[in-house]
């Protein structure tokens, strides 16, 4: 098992918050040039058990050692010192400053307090390098996408030379590819003798890379597998505490009638291609390609955040003019955004009010009253039916895990019983087993007469959820592939661009 | 809530400590005049509430104050227009009701004005109202030419007396009361005189009234709601389909609204109205009020009840200070002291319920 004197050795742990245990006695010991992934459901106390070691919060009781010499870090920078690096959850990137001030922040080269922002690119193009992106050390990060924030969040990680480097969830916003650049990294450091903590909730990258599971439930430890004994199945079982129920099957439902139809639309972000398709009544489509093909601004045009240069939006055969989210709203849609941290909640306000926004303005009482009852009972059967794991409906939602934002976001959707449900990257950052439940209440949703339209990155999801998928390749629709034509690698032949013979 | 009760029990505090300083502070004269102060500057901080809760802010109330108390003076005694390159020469006379309706009327188109620049040009609002505060001035210096407006001379004041008595009058409490019911009088008998002249100013019923309105717009309203979510995330508030933009335009449309009346009810109550130094500095007092009353600047937060007990804190401390013999150039000094004191009292408390929460989960 674990070697005679492993680098970090954590015992006994214990961390409470208002009405929560998050850790319970939890101990750990990872090992030099180890890779230990942690996994647990949404809550298990993951990231909290991170966030302690990397500085960011203190522990109620227990110990961690470093080298066998206790310590406590007050702050990242003492942990920085110690060489613990967080790669966080959520973002953590300055969206005002370009990438090579993010990636030298808070260790600014510097002569007399003046930046030598020559050194800073320098330092940022190794870094950039290192993780095999490919964007100027200039931009100005909030110019960036989501997957390529991720990387400079990474590239940050790495200028640091850290000795432990923690990643939580660092591929959920990551294309197929660059999470495989992100593993070479992982095996390169592995081989410098960095030990890397991996937490993920897709368990094919666990298996793929750890030489070590942790799993946790309800904030206690609930064992662990080595190297051989990784497969997908033990992993679920530690998890959820029994054996899975068995894989999710998508029964495909009898198609109705177009409920949304897209003609010759075109985005704000790649005028040139006009795209057409429909999605019906009970029919799950996903939209699969890499990232960048311009998945996002299709949704978000028809949602109208960035309303469409050109073409034309029928909802239930009628068109529709969507210059703003609440005509979008107003004519049946929902979407549900893929940044749920900045797009998707008003994180200081409750669960409940979170819940409740968009669909105010039809629950109002008089023409403008809030109904305080119909939203406390509305939030209150969605949190239960949803299984969000909140103290209360009344708890601020930033204080959630991040797989229970996440199901407070599709909450906040499903609330309005949409009749076209648009979602991108429905179950970023949500276990194995909230992920069936969200897959079962997409499908019961598809099932009460829903069209539902979905972004994914993951191909798994792809592969499982969707009756038909449209590929896009930037900016244009490179084909459509009906479930009997569904393969990864029929996905991935038009995803690059290989035009193809698939219809 | 929790922060008006706290800010609420310092205004006590306070009071209670100018009362055993100085025996002048718990007269009924002073009360009155603390308490109409109070409500008069509460009134212009409820407007800025909105606008600070919505995510921006407004320097401009102070001019707009004066703005709107020099038109009405200038259009109760006939407003000569007379521009020469545009050949304009006319006068404006208005009967009352005329006039404070163009008084409102131009304040909220001001604030249609400022919200309309900030959502539409993503103008900054610091810089809007900024520009909002020097142009209103200098306007009102320019059509009054520099000449203190009142309301004094006799025809004018026999037009406004009723409207005069009904804004920022005052009601005796007690009077009656005293000669029919025999057995209150006994009781009141130390504190009658006080009592009696006590007389309560309108602009209390006044803000009352506004506070309520203001306070079930924001927390029983889906609007309040949503003037709260979108202070506190913008982007998230248009993704819910939320019209953020005519949310915020009307935030600030209130605000100045509030404050033309504001001005109104200020005007008549000073009857002196300097184009120069009228209301300036008040868009501070407003703000200060706000924040102290639990307002954050980023937006999101505040309570109508903390931000009225806030304006009355400002107004006592002033007050009090005066009582106390403090110089009067320090007069600012102090109130910026207070202020300072309690945001800090207000973080450390803060921090100290948060630790203990933690400990005792
Ligand atoms: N600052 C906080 N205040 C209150 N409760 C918190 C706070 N941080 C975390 N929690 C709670 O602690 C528990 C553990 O949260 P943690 O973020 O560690 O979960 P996780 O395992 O990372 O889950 P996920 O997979 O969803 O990210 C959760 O119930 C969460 O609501
Ligand atoms: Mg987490």
């Amino acid at each position: 098992m674990a070697s005679p004197s492993p680098l970090l050795r954590v015992e006994a742990l214990d961390k409470s918050f208002p009405g929560v245990r998050a850790l319970d006695g939890v101990n750990l010991t990872l090992a030099r040039g180890e890779v230990l992934a942690v996994i647990g459901e949404n809550g298990a106390g993951k990231s909290t058990l991170m966030k302690i070691l990397a500085g960011v919060q203190l522990p109620d009781g227990g110990r961690i050692l470093l080298d066998d010499r206790p310590i406590r870090c007050h702050s990242v920078h003492e942990a920085l010192r110690l060489g613990i690096v967080l790669i966080h959850q959520e973002l953590n990137l300055a969206e005002n400053l370009d990438v090579a001030a993010n990636i030298s922040l808070g260790r600014e080269a510097h002569v007399l307090g003046f930046l030598r922002s020559r050194a800073m690119r320098a330092e940022a193009r190794r870094a950039l390098k290192l993780v095999g992106l490919d964007v100027s050390p200039r931009k100005r990060v909030g110019d960036l996408t989501i997957g390529q924030r991720q990387m400079v969040e990474i590239a940050k990680a790495l200028a640091t030379n850290a000795r432990i480097l923690i990643m939580d969830e660092p591929t959920s916003s990551l294309s197929r590819h660059e999470t495989e650049t992100l593993f070479g990294v992982i095996r390169n450091l592995k081989a410098q003798g960095v030990s890397v903590i991996y937490i993920s909730h897709r368990l094919g990258e666990v298996r793929a890379v750890a030489d070590r599971v942790v799993a946790l439930r309800d904030g206690k430890n609930a064992g662990e597998l080595l190297r051989g004994e990784i497969d997908e199945r033990r992993m679920v079982s530690l998890m959820i505490g029994r054996d899975a129920s068995g894989w999710y099957r998508r029964e495909p439902l009898p198609a109705g009638e177009p409920l949304l139809e897209v003609r010759d639309l075109a985005t704000q972000a790649h005028r040139r291609h006009r795209l057409s398709f429909q999605v019906r009544r009970g029919e799950i489509v996903g939209i699969a390609g890499l990232v960048g093909a311009g998945r996002t601004e299709l949704l978000e045009a028809i949602f109208g955040v960035t309303p469409p240069a050109a073409g034309t939006i029928c909802v239930a055969g009628r068109p529709v003019r969507i210059r703003h989210p609440i005509d979008a709203i107003c004519a049946g849609l929902a979407l549900l955004p893929e940044d749920r941290k900045l797009q998707g909640l008003v994180l200081e306000m409750s669960v409940r009010q979170n819940i409740s926004l968009p669909g105010l303005f039809r629950t109002r009482l008089a023409g403008m009253f809030l109904n305080f009852r119909r939203e406390r009972s509305d939030a209150a059967s969605l949190i239960s039916s949803l299984r969000i794991r909140t103290p209360q409906a009344t708890t601020p939602v930033q204080l959630l895990s991040g797989g229970n934002q996440q199901k407070t976001v599709l909450a906040k959707w499903l609330n309005l019983r949409p009749r076209v449900l648009l979602l991108d990257e429905p179950t970023r950052g949500v276990d194995i087993g909230a992920k069936e439940e969200i897959y079962r209440l997409l499908e019961q949703a598809a099932r009460e007469g829903a069209a539902i339209l979905f972004v994914s990155s993951e191909m798994q999801e792809v592969l499982t959820l969707a009756d038909r998928v449209l590929v896009m390749h930037q900016g244009a629709l490179a084909g459509q592939l009906t479930r009997e034509q569904l393969s990864e690698e029929a996905v991935m032949h038009l995803a690059t661009g290989q035009v193809g013979t698939t219809p | 809530m929790k922060k008006a009760l706290a800010i609420g029990a310092l205004l006590i505090v306070i009071s209670a400590a100018a009362s055993l300083k100085s025996p002048d502070f718990l007269t009924a004269a002073n009360i009155q005049n603390n308490v109409n102060w109070s409500s008069l500057w509460g009134i212009l901080a409820i407007g800025s509430a909105f606008v600070i809760i919505a995510g921006g802010i407004d320097l401009s109330i102070g001019s707009v104050v004066c703005l709107s108390g020099c038109l009405l003076s200038l259009l109760l005694h006939g407003w000569h227009i007379r521009i020469g390159w545009l050949g304009l020469d006319t006068e404006l006379k208005f009967g009352v009701p005329a006039a404070l309706t163009f008084v409102l009327v131009v304040a909220a188109l001001l604030g249609l004005g400022h919200g309309l620049l900030i959502t539409k040009l993503r103008l900054q609002p610091f810089v809007v109202t900024l520009c909002g505060l020097l142009l209103y001035r200098g306007f009102s210096r320019w059509i009054t030419d520099e000449q203190t407006q009142g309301f004094g001379d006799d025809d004018v004041a026999a037009l406004i007396e009723r409207f005069h008595d009904w804004t920022v009058g005052t009601i005796p409490l007690i009077e009656d009361f005293e000669l029919r019911i025999p057995f209150v009088q006994r009781l009141f008998t130390v504190r009658t005189p006080f009592v009696q002249e006590f007389h309560l100013p309108i602009p209390f019923l006044i803000v009352v009234a506004l506070g309520l309105v203001a306070g079930g717009f924001l927390h029983w309203t889906i609007y309040g709601r949503y003037l709260l979510a979108l202070g506190r995330n913008e982007q998230a508030a248009r993704y819910s389909g939320i019209a953020t933009d005519r949310m915020v335009i009307v935030a600030y449309v209130l605000c100045s609204l509030i404050a033309g009346f504001g001005g109104v009810l200020l005007a008549l109550e000073i009857n002196s109205v300097q184009p120069s130094s009228f209301g300036a500095g008040w868009e501070l007092t407003a703000i200060a009020a706000a924040v102290l009353g639990g307002c954050s600047l980023r937006g999101g937060e505040g309570s109508i009840l903390g931000v009225i007990i806030g304006a009355a804190l400002i107004r006592v401390i002033l007050n009090a200070t005066f009582l106390l013999g403090v110089p009067d150039t320090l007069a600012d000094a102090t109130t910026g002291l207070v202020i300072l004191l309690g945001v800090i009292a207000d973080e450390l408390f803060h921090r100290l319920a948060a630790r203990r929460r933690l400990r005792s989960a």
